[in-house]
Protein backbone atom coordinates (compact mmCIF):
# COMPACT_ATOMS: atom_id res chain seq x y z
CA UNK A 1 0.00 0.00 0.00
CA UNK A 2 1.43 3.50 -1.00
CA UNK A 3 1.29 6.41 1.18
CA UNK A 4 -1.69 8.02 0.26
CA UNK A 5 -3.56 4.59 0.75
CA UNK A 6 -2.17 4.25 4.34
CA UNK A 7 -3.08 8.04 5.31
CA UNK A 8 -6.86 7.56 3.55
CA UNK A 9 -6.98 4.39 6.02
CA UNK A 10 -5.61 5.75 8.60
CA UNK A 11 -8.26 8.95 8.51
CA UNK A 12 -11.32 7.13 7.63
CA UNK A 13 -10.32 4.52 10.77
CA UNK A 14 -9.88 7.55 12.97
CA UNK A 15 -13.15 9.18 11.87
CA UNK A 16 -15.02 5.30 12.49
CA UNK A 17 -13.89 5.33 16.47
CA UNK A 18 -15.71 9.21 16.39
CA UNK A 19 -18.92 7.87 14.43
CA UNK A 20 -19.27 4.28 16.73
CA UNK A 21 -18.87 6.99 19.71
CA UNK A 22 -15.36 5.41 21.33
CA UNK A 23 -13.58 8.79 21.32
CA UNK A 24 -14.62 12.24 21.78
CA UNK A 25 -13.93 15.93 21.59
CA UNK A 26 -11.42 15.30 24.31
CA UNK A 27 -9.49 13.36 22.56
CA UNK A 28 -8.78 16.06 19.24
CA UNK A 29 -7.48 18.53 22.05
CA UNK A 30 -5.64 15.77 23.34
CA UNK A 31 -3.97 15.25 19.67
CA UNK A 32 -3.99 19.21 18.84
CA UNK A 33 -1.39 19.38 22.05
CA UNK A 34 1.00 17.46 20.11
CA UNK A 35 3.61 18.90 18.30
CA UNK A 36 7.24 18.27 16.91
CA UNK A 37 8.90 19.07 20.15
CA UNK A 38 5.99 15.99 21.68
CA UNK A 39 5.28 13.97 18.97
CA UNK A 40 4.99 10.97 21.33
CA UNK A 41 2.28 13.17 23.53
CA UNK A 42 -0.54 11.29 22.79
CA UNK A 43 1.02 7.86 22.72
CA UNK A 44 2.41 8.73 25.96
CA UNK A 45 -1.01 9.76 27.23
CA UNK A 46 -2.28 7.14 26.34
CA UNK A 47 -0.12 4.40 27.79
CA UNK A 48 -1.09 6.19 30.86
CA UNK A 49 -4.56 5.51 30.54
CA UNK A 50 -3.97 1.71 29.83
CA UNK A 51 -2.04 1.30 33.16
CA UNK A 52 -4.71 3.50 35.40
CA UNK A 53 -7.26 1.74 33.89
CA UNK A 54 -5.74 -1.84 34.16
CA UNK A 55 -4.64 -1.44 37.41
CA UNK A 56 -8.01 0.10 38.72
CA UNK A 57 -10.16 -2.46 36.94
CA UNK A 58 -7.91 -5.21 39.34
CA UNK A 59 -8.84 -2.95 42.28
CA UNK A 60 -12.51 -3.25 41.38
CA UNK A 61 -12.31 -7.02 40.76
CA UNK A 62 -11.01 -7.44 44.35
CA UNK A 63 -13.29 -5.00 45.56
CA UNK A 64 -15.97 -6.55 44.31
CA UNK A 65 -15.45 -10.17 45.46
CA UNK A 66 -15.20 -9.05 48.98
CA UNK A 67 -17.26 -11.02 51.77
CA UNK A 68 -18.86 -7.40 52.64
CA UNK A 69 -18.37 -4.87 50.09
CA UNK A 70 -16.60 -0.94 50.63
CA UNK A 71 -19.25 0.76 48.15
CA UNK A 72 -17.08 3.59 48.86
CA UNK A 73 -13.97 2.06 47.69
CA UNK A 74 -15.39 0.66 44.87
CA UNK A 75 -17.34 4.14 43.74
CA UNK A 76 -13.51 5.39 44.45
CA UNK A 77 -12.22 3.30 41.49
CA UNK A 78 -14.64 3.95 39.17
CA UNK A 79 -14.78 7.91 40.04
CA UNK A 80 -10.92 7.37 39.13
CA UNK A 81 -11.80 5.68 36.17
CA UNK A 82 -14.31 7.58 35.24
CA UNK A 83 -11.85 10.94 34.99
CA UNK A 84 -8.71 9.16 33.43
CA UNK A 85 -11.44 7.84 30.51
CA UNK A 86 -13.11 11.13 29.96
CA UNK A 87 -9.81 13.04 29.81
CA UNK A 88 -8.57 11.13 27.05
CA UNK A 89 -11.95 11.34 24.94
CA UNK A 90 -12.81 7.25 25.86
CA UNK A 91 -16.29 7.78 25.38
CA UNK A 92 -17.83 4.86 25.43
CA UNK A 93 -15.74 3.96 28.86
CA UNK A 94 -16.61 7.18 30.38
CA UNK A 95 -20.29 6.33 30.49
CA UNK A 96 -20.60 2.80 31.58
CA UNK A 97 -18.42 4.31 34.61
CA UNK A 98 -21.40 7.11 34.91
CA UNK A 99 -24.12 3.93 35.37
CA UNK A 100 -21.70 1.91 37.73
CA UNK A 101 -21.34 5.15 39.78
CA UNK A 102 -25.30 4.88 40.38
CA UNK A 103 -25.21 1.53 41.03
CA UNK A 104 -22.73 2.00 43.95
CA UNK A 105 -24.62 4.64 44.93
CA UNK A 106 -27.88 2.58 45.08
CA UNK A 107 -25.68 -0.46 46.79
CA UNK A 108 -27.00 -2.68 44.18
CA UNK A 109 -23.96 -5.71 43.78
CA UNK A 110 -25.55 -7.22 41.03
CA UNK A 111 -25.89 -3.84 39.14
CA UNK A 112 -21.94 -2.99 39.87
CA UNK A 113 -21.26 -6.42 38.58
CA UNK A 114 -22.76 -6.03 35.73
CA UNK A 115 -21.46 -2.69 35.37
CA UNK A 116 -17.45 -3.74 36.14
CA UNK A 117 -18.44 -6.78 33.19
CA UNK A 118 -19.23 -4.05 30.53
CA UNK A 119 -16.93 -1.68 31.95
CA UNK A 120 -13.85 -4.74 31.15
CA UNK A 121 -15.21 -5.12 27.87
CA UNK A 122 -15.51 -1.20 26.79
CA UNK A 123 -11.97 -0.94 27.56
CA UNK A 124 -10.87 -3.83 25.98
CA UNK A 125 -12.55 -2.95 22.81
CA UNK A 126 -11.32 1.27 23.15
CA UNK A 127 -7.70 -0.72 24.00
CA UNK A 128 -7.74 -2.83 20.62
CA UNK A 129 -8.86 0.33 18.71
CA UNK A 130 -5.87 2.71 20.23
CA UNK A 131 -3.50 -0.01 19.57
CA UNK A 132 -4.78 -0.57 15.49
CA UNK A 133 -4.63 3.46 14.71
CA UNK A 134 -1.21 3.69 16.32
CA UNK A 135 -0.33 0.48 14.46
CA UNK A 136 -1.80 2.36 11.35
CA UNK A 137 0.51 5.64 12.26
CA UNK A 138 3.52 3.87 12.33
CA UNK A 139 2.95 1.86 9.21
CA UNK A 140 2.13 5.89 7.69
CA UNK A 141 5.70 6.90 9.35
CA UNK A 142 7.31 3.93 8.14
CA UNK A 143 6.54 4.22 4.36
CA UNK A 144 8.01 7.75 4.75
CA UNK A 145 4.54 9.60 5.18
CA UNK A 146 3.42 12.13 7.89
CA UNK A 147 0.09 11.63 9.79
CA UNK A 148 -2.65 13.26 8.53
CA UNK A 149 -4.50 15.76 11.40
CA UNK B 1 -7.91 28.03 17.84
CA UNK B 2 -4.01 29.27 17.55
CA UNK B 3 -2.53 28.19 20.80
CA UNK B 4 0.99 29.09 21.23
CA UNK B 5 4.10 26.98 20.33
CA UNK B 6 5.51 27.05 23.73
CA UNK B 7 7.63 29.90 24.04
CA UNK B 8 6.78 32.17 26.62
CA UNK B 9 7.47 34.92 24.69
CA UNK B 10 5.46 34.34 21.73
CA UNK B 11 2.62 36.62 20.73
CA UNK B 12 -0.05 35.56 19.30
CA UNK B 13 -1.96 37.24 16.74
CA UNK B 14 -5.22 38.51 16.52
CA UNK B 15 -7.89 36.60 13.58
CA UNK B 16 -9.59 38.42 11.45
CA UNK B 17 -12.38 36.54 10.98
CA UNK B 18 -14.15 37.09 14.28
CA UNK B 19 -13.32 34.43 16.11
CA UNK B 20 -12.30 35.56 20.23
CA UNK B 21 -9.18 38.09 20.76
CA UNK B 22 -6.37 35.82 21.01
CA UNK B 23 -4.55 36.63 24.26
CA UNK B 24 -1.14 37.74 24.58
CA UNK B 25 1.16 34.80 25.26
CA UNK B 26 4.02 36.73 26.21
CA UNK B 27 3.17 36.23 30.21
CA UNK B 28 5.32 35.17 32.84
CA UNK B 29 2.63 33.30 34.35
CA UNK B 30 3.50 30.69 37.17
CA UNK B 31 1.43 27.62 37.46
CA UNK B 32 0.94 25.11 40.33
CA UNK B 33 -0.94 22.06 39.50
CA UNK B 34 -1.67 19.49 42.20
CA UNK B 35 -3.38 16.46 41.29
CA UNK B 36 -2.34 12.58 42.08
CA UNK B 37 -3.27 11.27 38.91
CA UNK B 38 -0.04 11.14 36.31
CA UNK B 39 -2.35 11.19 33.36
CA UNK B 40 -3.93 14.51 34.39
CA UNK B 41 -0.76 15.96 35.32
CA UNK B 42 0.56 14.69 31.95
CA UNK B 43 -2.56 16.61 30.50
CA UNK B 44 -2.98 19.38 32.51
CA UNK B 45 0.75 20.38 32.37
CA UNK B 46 1.30 20.28 28.35
CA UNK B 47 -2.20 22.25 27.87
CA UNK B 48 -0.82 25.16 30.04
CA UNK B 49 2.98 25.23 28.47
CA UNK B 50 0.98 25.39 25.55
CA UNK B 51 -0.01 28.50 26.55
CA UNK B 52 3.16 29.95 28.24
CA UNK B 53 2.79 29.15 31.39
CA UNK B 54 5.48 28.36 33.73
CA UNK B 55 4.15 24.83 35.40
CA UNK B 56 5.12 22.84 38.51
CA UNK B 57 3.02 19.94 39.78
CA UNK B 58 2.84 18.14 42.89
CA UNK B 59 0.52 15.06 43.43
CA UNK B 60 -1.09 16.25 46.93
CA UNK B 61 -2.80 19.10 48.72
CA UNK B 62 0.39 19.02 51.41
CA UNK B 63 2.89 19.71 48.48
CA UNK B 64 0.79 22.52 47.37
CA UNK B 65 0.99 23.99 50.78
CA UNK B 66 4.56 23.19 51.74
CA UNK B 67 5.94 24.91 48.24
CA UNK B 68 3.72 27.95 49.63
CA UNK B 69 4.43 27.99 53.06
CA UNK B 70 8.40 27.87 51.71
CA UNK B 71 8.29 31.37 50.11
CA UNK B 72 7.18 29.52 45.99
CA UNK B 73 4.42 32.01 44.59
CA UNK B 74 2.23 31.14 41.44
CA UNK B 75 -0.37 33.09 39.57
CA UNK B 76 -2.37 30.49 39.44
CA UNK B 77 -2.75 27.53 41.34
CA UNK B 78 -5.11 24.83 39.54
CA UNK B 79 -6.13 21.86 42.69
CA UNK B 80 -7.87 18.34 42.29
CA UNK B 81 -10.18 18.06 44.67
CA UNK B 82 -9.76 14.41 45.24
CA UNK B 83 -5.96 13.58 46.54
CA UNK B 84 -4.15 11.63 49.17
CA UNK B 85 -2.69 12.97 52.43
CA UNK B 86 -4.69 16.62 52.17
CA UNK B 87 -7.44 16.62 49.67
CA UNK B 88 -8.06 19.87 47.98
CA UNK B 89 -10.39 21.24 49.89
CA UNK B 90 -8.13 21.29 52.69
CA UNK B 91 -5.29 22.47 50.82
CA UNK B 92 -7.51 25.49 49.71
CA UNK B 93 -8.20 26.59 53.32
CA UNK B 94 -4.43 26.14 53.87
CA UNK B 95 -3.59 28.17 51.61
CA UNK B 96 -6.19 31.00 51.99
CA UNK B 97 -5.41 30.87 55.53
CA UNK B 98 -1.66 31.68 54.78
CA UNK B 99 -2.56 34.66 52.45
CA UNK B 100 -2.02 33.25 49.02
CA UNK B 101 -1.71 35.34 46.13
CA UNK B 102 -2.63 33.35 43.28
CA UNK B 103 -5.80 32.78 41.82
CA UNK B 104 -7.08 29.37 43.19
CA UNK B 105 -8.63 27.46 40.65
CA UNK B 106 -10.61 23.95 41.49
CA UNK B 107 -10.42 21.06 39.13
CA UNK B 108 -12.71 18.41 40.02
CA UNK B 109 -14.09 15.13 38.58
CA UNK B 110 -17.22 15.38 41.17
CA UNK B 111 -20.47 15.72 39.32
CA UNK B 112 -22.54 16.97 42.17
CA UNK B 113 -23.52 20.56 42.09
CA UNK B 114 -23.44 19.97 45.94
CA UNK B 115 -19.67 18.57 46.09
CA UNK B 116 -18.94 21.25 43.83
CA UNK B 117 -20.30 23.80 46.30
CA UNK B 118 -18.49 22.33 49.53
CA UNK B 119 -15.35 22.78 47.66
CA UNK B 120 -15.87 26.30 46.44
CA UNK B 121 -16.50 27.06 50.26
CA UNK B 122 -13.39 26.22 50.70
CA UNK B 123 -12.23 29.16 49.43
CA UNK B 124 -11.86 28.51 45.88
CA UNK B 125 -11.53 31.45 42.80
CA UNK B 126 -13.30 28.93 39.99
CA UNK B 127 -14.50 25.08 40.24
CA UNK B 128 -14.03 23.63 36.55
CA UNK B 129 -15.24 20.25 35.94
CA UNK B 130 -12.40 17.96 34.57
CA UNK B 131 -10.89 18.09 31.81
CA UNK B 132 -9.01 21.07 31.29
CA UNK B 133 -9.62 22.71 28.24
CA UNK B 134 -8.34 25.41 25.85
CA UNK B 135 -11.13 27.55 26.53
CA UNK B 136 -10.93 26.95 30.53
CA UNK B 137 -7.65 28.29 30.67
CA UNK B 138 -8.38 30.69 28.27
CA UNK B 139 -10.53 32.03 30.45
CA UNK B 140 -8.23 31.99 33.77
CA UNK B 141 -5.24 33.67 31.39
CA UNK B 142 -7.84 36.34 30.49
CA UNK B 143 -9.00 36.76 34.85
CA UNK B 144 -4.72 36.70 34.72
CA UNK B 145 -4.30 39.48 33.04
CA UNK B 146 -6.79 41.42 34.63
CA UNK B 147 -5.40 41.55 37.77
CA UNK B 148 -1.63 41.73 37.24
Amino acid sequence: MDVLQLQKQFVDYRASLYHEGFLDEQFTQLQELQDENNPDFVVEVVSLFFEDSERLLNELTKALEQQSIDFKRVDAHVHQLKGSSSSIGAQRVQKVCIAFRNYCEEQNIEGCLKCLQQVKHEYSLVKTKFETMFQLEQQILTAGGSIPV
Amino acid sequence: MVLGKGASSSLSMNKVDGAEEMVDNSNNFTVLVADDDPLIQKLHEMHLKKFGLKVQVVENGKKAVDLCHFGATFNLILIDKEMPVMDGAEATKELQAMGVNSLIVGVTSRDSPYEKQAFMEAGLDYCFEKPLTADKINFLLQELNKNN
